[in-house]
């Protein structure tokens, strides 16, 4: 008996979403634009910029936070990343190495010129804060398709580009995030906003991204990124600049010699 | 030689932006400190002083050249001291030459080294000797002259090093707090008749494996931890023999082990120690866990704990032969980057504890400050830090880095 009343349960269903019985589910729509976005970015080989943090808390002072980061694309693995730190002066030196993966642990390691050592870092501190700014250690890390579980929700437009919305779910129960919704535009698959949620779902943080500039004719690279804090009033302005593609980084610039050795 | 042009190419374009990969680069950085000490009790011996102050800097030169592949740093540092003769100093941390190749690395010069893992004992690290008079944690390094081969394979990263001249570990002088006057470092000893020209050489292999750092090493040449022996003539103080640094040739072979299992960081090391004495066996371990963005802030809170063991147990060589160490580490993440942090270690078997509380922030771009409290609880006459039992201190170290 149960069995007869569950298929007529489905038939019923299906019939009434007939008009949804070939188009893909929510899921596969927010996978697919997703995974597009990620498939036209990928052939950078290597990259080598310059970041700058403006930090600013919730009474108006701000810092500045300077670094250099060199990073390199793997095949059918994560990236790899390095990033040399040059302000303040008392961390200038310090050096941090990265190993993205999609669906192990990243590695990390931290260089500390002082004490000429190498520190393996917990890859668990995803939530925690990167330098004292708004960006955590997840915001910075490659994008990767394995990271998360998706859902489109809808189009809307965000500056004037009409933009796919698109809602993301961290697969490591050690984010600090619940969700995030990424704005993407439809015409150049460029990610131009991201509200992220705290485990407990409220909104935490909202990041934009702005000046978008082309390099090597297909690689679209946002100059400036603010975060702005909604729960603690801070904000972080991250500026890009210089940014060099395929200048022939190869494995030996990313690992533990190269980590000791970066200036 | 086409790869070699657009190589080039590419340099002289980047040579004006970036400042690390460019042919012919030069760079100067580094810190200046001044320091006050000040000791909350009297002293245990008359020639020392209640409060001192100094001044210390480190400045870095660093030239590059040939696209980065050669590089040649050099580090000095001096300190002058209000009153400690010793602590008035002045070293080289680094004068060396580096040589990258395909696989591998060349280093030769004066270099520091660190090797281990753990955080309140460095048992493994043994290529640098022990600069005792910067602070009475052992983390300032002498530097050593030495010949670094590097050879970097997909199985791990191996060191050669040969170390022709030994350097000898520095002691607070008469004045010096905390120190011992009645240690006498103008007096050395050695086993070996080479003396400080002996040949130190060791070997390491380090390698990642996922969630595991392992590394195994082997050393062989003059150790680096003193014993101290009472000189046969010398006596200053009545009653009290002076004693004196006496170097053994070991052989230690070092284990480390770090394992990054689900948000808690293991930490292993120990060593086997040959020599013609005593031969014996160390550990220190434990682990590390960190809460993130505590209480919805920035902040980050990490515990450490670790144990101690040696097997000479109390009346050999080491102070933490069955020690037991407790830490904190709260970073708030702010602006100035404040941190606080406090380690305890307590000896199972002399109930004696030290405590140290770290205090610092950043001020402006340049500016760093520093609190540190250091604090000796001992009872025990058999405890070698007994000796110490009057020097806890406040210390503020105030950095200018450029």
């Amino acid at each position: 008996m149960k069995p007869l009343k569950l298929g007529l349960l489905l038939l019923a269903t299906s019939v009434s979403f007939s008009t949804y019985a070939y188009a893909e589910s929510a899921e596969e729509k927010g996978l697919r634009i997703s995974t597009e976005a990620k498939q036209k970015d990928l052939g950078w080989n290597d990259s080598q910029a310059e970041m700058e943090m403006l930090l600013k808390n919730q009474h108006g002072e701000t810092s500045v936070r300077q670094m250099r980061i060199k990073s390199m694309e793997q095949e059918n693995d994560g990236d790899k990343s390095l990033t040399i730190f040059d302000s303040p002066h008392d961390v200038k030196g310090t050096a941090f190495l990265s190993f993205s993966h999609p669906t192990s642990n990243d590695e990390q390691w931290l260089y500390l010129p002082a004490l000429k050592r190498v520190k393996r870092i917990s890859s668990r501190n995803k939530s925690g804060s990167f330098m004292g700014s708004e960006f955590s250690f997840e915001d910075l890390t490659s994008f990767e398709i394995e990271k998360y579980d998706y859902k489109y929700i809808k189009d809307e437009e965000f500056n004037n580009l009409d933009c796919y919305v698109v809602e993301q779910y961290p697969r490591d129960k050690y984010s600090g995030y619940k969700r995030r919704i990424v704005w993407i535009d439809k015409a150049e698959l460029r990610t131009q906003k991201t509200d992220f949620y705290d485990r407990k779902d409220s909104l935490l943080k909202t990041l934009t991204f702005s000046d978008y500039k082309k390099y090597l004719d297909k690689f679209w690279r946002a100059s400036k990124l603010e975060m702005i804090n909604h729960q603690s009033g801070k904000s972080t302005l991250l500026t890009w600049k210089n940014y060099r593609f395929q200048e022939g980084l190869d494995e030996a610039d990313f690992n533990k010699n190269a980590l000791k050795r970066a200036r | 030689m086409k790869k070699l042009i657009t190589l080039s190419a590419a340099s002289c374009l980047v040579a004006g932006f970036f400042n690390s990969v460019t042919a012919n680069e030069f760079e100067v950085r580094g810190n200046i400190e001044f320091q006050a000490r000040y000791f909350t009790e009297d002293p245990l011996f008359s020639t020392q002083e209640d409060s001192y102050l100094s001044v210390a800097a480190a400045p870095e030169f660093f030239w590059s050249w040939n696209d980065g592949k050669d590089s040649l740093e050099f580090v000095p540092s001096a300190r002058v001291d209000q009153h400690d003769d010793e602590r008035t100093h002045m070293d080289i941390r680094e004068l060396g030459w580096i040589h990258v190749g395909d696989s591998w690395e060349s280093r030769i010069g004066v270099r520091r080294v660190f090797w281990g893992v753990t955080e309140f004992q460095h048992l493994v690290d043994i290529i640098n000797q022990s600069d005792s008079v910067e602070d009475v944690d052992n983390e300032d390094k002498l530097g050593q002259p030495m010949v670094n081969l590097s050879l970097v394979q997909d199985w791990g990263i191996v060191d050669l090093f040969l170390m022709p001249y030994f350097r000898e570990r520095t002691f607070a002088g008469a004045e010096g707090r905390p120190g011992l006057p009645f240690i006498n470092s103008d007096y050395v000893v050695y086993e070996s008749n080479d003396e400080q020209n002996h040949n130190d050489w060791a070997i390491r292999w380090a390698q990642s494996i996922g969630d595991y750092e392992i590394a195994l090493s082997w050393f062989d040449g003059t150790g680096r931890e003193p014993i101290l022996i009472p000189h046969p003539e010398l006596i200053t103080i009545p009653e009290q023999p002076v004693l004196v640094p006496y170097y053994q040739q070991i052989s230690q072979l070092g284990f480390e082990l770090q394992a990054n299992i689900e948000d808690i960081l293991w930490k292993l090391e120990v060593i086997h120690n040959e020599n013609n004495l005593e031969n014996y066996w160390a550990m220190q371990g434990g682990f590390e866990y960190s809460f993130y963005g505590i209480n919805d802030s920035n902040a980050d809170l990490g515990w450490l704990v670790e144990y101690g063991y040696d097997d000479r147990g109390e009346n050999g060589g080491s102070n933490f032969q069955n020690d037991l160490f407790l830490g904190a580490r709260l970073a708030l993440n702010d602006v100035d980057s404040t941190e606080l942090l406090a380690g305890l270690s307590y000896d199972l078997d002399y109930e004696s504890t030290s405590l140290l509380v770290e205090a610092s922030r950043r001020f402006g771009n340049n500016f760093k400050l520093s609190l540190d409290v250091r604090m000796f609880e001992v009872d025990d006459v058999a405890d070698s830090m007994y000796l110490f039992r009057n020097d806890d201190h406040i210390q503020l170290t105030a950095q200018y880095y450029y």
